[in-house]
């Protein structure tokens, strides 16, 4: 089963590599990860997405709650929470495809962030299926590059993920 | 007070109350090296390599509880001595490792005598640190003594870059009484009601077991542990890392668990119904196939690390704490208890239990020829048993006859690479040892193999007066590796021959210390008597013996607890169901 997870971790040199290097230790799957300083600047917050049954998951959470520079985590996938994903893709955009490529951005509200004689890039927001349902009604020809950040997460309603 | 970094790191050692360093110079560390040689506090034990010095900290960590210290260069003082800190990892020893660093501004650079010591070694540590800055020395060097002797032990590596022991930068010094850290906070206290759980469980055990393993050691609950044992009667199995923690002497104890375990022990964990796992990490050697582990067991699990319960085998009762802490509190719960175990049931599964020891498992015939392994180490404790003994082992046979054969009365007074499986820790160990206790007599039961992994620390050992005494089992072969070759690979013996041995005798005689060579199982105790008589000398004991003679009961890796192969003289070598 997918879950997502989220650590506070300790924002120090060598902290994301004690948890890359534990999933490939242990062998565990990663399908996504993302890192970035929070609003407290000795705080990382990672989001990170792997798969596995029930007792892999456990294994994984108590894990990566082992780590010495790991402060506080949550498996997102327990309770309600929100998913988003940006996506950053470049297309040919030619005068025959212009307006076309404009409607599905809009239909997907995605915006045109970037434009040439013969490319758009359009940014978009959404969980991962929707960036996907996206992709899939784009011609594969005119797909020059696609960039995604994996997810991040946050639940719903009162419960945190803080200090 | 004003100090260098290097004077730092000398002065915290002595504030954290460090008796003794094991280590090698070199150009990384030359500052701390001359700020260590103006003072007493900090005994420097100076190894042949550093390997030795990581086993030799790590020997004294397992006899005294405290933590070992370990002082390298950068780049290959730091990977040599990567064996070492691997080994302590897997057991869960408390360890400081500090290593020298290229100076900051060339790091990442390919200078020379770099590695990237903190990659390196960051899948075999508890946690590890690169040291930046001169004014985070003191804290970090704490924060690693505090990280390596709590919760669940473990080697904590100190990376110091040599621009941060510059003599010429002075800071003032100050050393924390106490540290907190918001990402660290090991568990104490199990929790009750979990524990009131268990012990109903285990009021309602009509064939119950208990297996424990070196966490009781290192969490220094012996003592809980007896008591719980005489309290409620019941059988007790010890893992390799466990011997010690409960008197091998008692009835009560049925012996090791496991791939060399006793019949006994193996067919009580197929049999029980209610299996108490303290301190101990359901390791494959244990465990055999997973599938056949314990299969009518409710199991309950007591451990100071989350991450041990539910691993490879799912636990029903799961309590985390200090062991120690978590036996003292069920012994109360036991006591206060309307109920005491059922002393009917109980008596007829000792008599199962008893009946499965009928097998005497662990038998061996020593006839008139060569001496057997097992008959070395059987007489090694008639000769030592009244005396304050330790012995260290290497990896192999002897390790897996030393188990058997060697009743372990007391905790910490077995010290062997269990996790790893680390050849060449035994010289070192026992080195570390005999330094912590320079009056206990110290054995070393080894392999030809081996002890030429760790040889060179015979110069230690002499440079330092220890006197301590080496039981070499040699049989010419990786007797291990033969052993599987002959049950697994028809007999081809590929690479298992040690062909050209030293003659070992000549060679501790070079090292300046007593060499001996018994070949004749009448001549044996004799020799013992004559080593451990000279208790000023290292004594170098070859015992030429049987390397034919194979470890049993053996199960098969992947097999179950009951499908033990046992001596041929007992079971013409049929599995037993």
């Amino acid at each position: 089963m997918r879950h997502i997870i989220s650590v506070l971790l300790e924002n120090e040199a060598g902290a994301l590599s004690r948890v890359a290097g534990l999933f490939s230790a242990r062998g565990y799957n990663i399908e996504s990860l993302t890192v970035a300083p929070t609003e407290d600047a000795t705080l990382s917050r990672m989001t990170l997405v792997t798969t596995g049954d029930e007792a892999i998951i456990e294994q994984i959470t108590k894990q990566l709650n082992k780590l010495v520079d790991v402060v506080k985590l949550v498996d997102l996938s327990e309770g309600a929470h929100i998913e988003r994903e940006i996506m950053m893709i470049k297309v040919r955009a030619d005068q025959a495809m212009r307006d076309e490529l404009k409607r599905l951005a809009d239909i997907f509200r995605g915006s045109i962030i970037d434009v040439t004689d013969v490319s758009y890039t359009i940014e978009m927001t959404g969980d991962g299926h929707k960036l996907d349902a996206f992709i899939r009604v784009v011609d594969p020809e005119l797909i020059i590059e696609t960039v995604r950040s994996g997810p991040l997460g946050i639940a719903r309603g009162g419960r945190r993920l803080t200090l | 007070m004003e100090l260098s970094g290097a004077e730092i790191v000398v002065q915290a050692l002595k504030d954290e109350g460090v008796e003794y360093v094991w280590g090698y110079p070199g150009g990384a560390v030359l500052h701390i090296y001359d700020a260590l040689f103006n003072q007493e506090h900090v005994r420097h034990i100076l190894v042949r390599h550093e390997q030795g010095a990581t086993h030799a900290a790590d020997g004294y960590a397992r006899a005294t509880g405290k933590v070992g210290v370990v002082l390298v260069t950068s780049g290959p003082g730091a990977t040599n001595a990567v064996t070492g800190i691997a080994t302590a990892y897997m057991d869960s020893i408390p360890m400081v490792i500090l290593t020298g660093q290229v100076p900051t501004p060339v790091i990442g650079s390919d200078a020379f005598q770099e590695v990237d010591t903190v990659g390196i070694t960051r899948p075999c540590v508890k946690h590890n640190f690169l040291v930046k800055r001169v004014e985070d020395l003191a804290d970090t060097i704490k924060k690693a003594f505090y990280i390596a002797a709590s919760g669940r032990p473990g080697p904590v590596v100190v990376d110091i870059p040599k621009d941060v022991t510059d003599p010429n930068i002075r800071i003032p010094y100050h050393y924390p009484d106490k540290i907190e850290m918001r990402s660290y906070n090991p568990v104490e206290k199990g929790h009750l009601g979990q524990i009131r759980k268990a012990v109903d469980m285990m009021l309602d055990a009509e064939r119950p077991v208990v297996y424990t393993g070196g966490g009781v050691i290192l969490g220094e609950a012996s003592e809980q542990l007896t008591e719980l044992i005489r309290t409620t009667g019941f059988p007790i199995t010890n893992t390799l890392m466990g011997l010690g923690s409960f008197p091998a002497s008692d009835p009560q104890f049925i012996g090791m668990l496991g791939m060399h375990g006793t019949y006994e022990a193996n067919m009580a964990m197929h049999e029980t119904d209610v299996l108490i796992a303290i301190g101990a990490r359901f390791d494959d050697r244990v465990t055999g196939k997973i599938a056949h582990f314990c299969p009518n067991a409710k199991i309950i699990h007591i451990d100071v690390d989350p991450a041990s319960i539910s691993k490879t085998v799912r636990v029903d009762v799961p309590i985390v704490g200090q062991v120690r802490s978590v036996l003292h509190d069920m012994l109360r719960v036991l006591k206060e208890h309307t109920r005491k175990p059922d002393s009917a049931r109980l008596k007829t599964w000792w008599e199962r239990i008893n009946g499965w020891r009928k097998m005497d498992c662990l038998s061996y015939e020593q006839g008139g020829g060569a001496i057997k392994p097992q008959y070395a180490v059987e007489t090694l404790h008639k000769v030592t048993r009244d005396s304050d003994f330790y012995l260290t082992s290497d990896v192999g046979q002897h390790q897996m006859f030393a188990a058997q054969f060697y009743p372990f009365e007391k905790p910490r007074r077995w010290i062997n690479s269990g996790g790893l499986g680390t050849m060449g820790f035994g010289l070192p160990a026992a080195m570390g040892v005999q330094q912590a206790f320079p009056d206990a007599v110290v054995a070393c039961v080894t392999g030809e193999a081996s002890i030429q992994m760790c040889i060179q620390e015979l110069a230690t050992c002499k440079q330092y007066n220890l006197p301590i005494k080496v039981v070499l089992l040699n049989n010419g072969y990786m007797g291990m590796v033969r052993q599987w070759q002959e049950f697994f690979y028809d007999g081809r013996y590929s690479h298992s021959y040690v062909d050209a041995l030293p003659n070992f005798k000549m060679l501790a005689e070079s090292f300046g210390h007593v060499g001996m060579r018994i070949d004749n199982p009448a001549d044996l105790e004799g020799a013992y008597r004559e080593a451990f008589a000279m208790k000023d000398r290292l004594v170098f004991m070859d015992i030429i013996v049987d390397p034919s003679e194979n470890v049993y009961p053996m199960i098969e890796a992947g097999k179950g607890h009951h499908e033990m192969h046992l001596s041929p003289h007992l079971s013409s070598d049929r599995e037993l169901a």
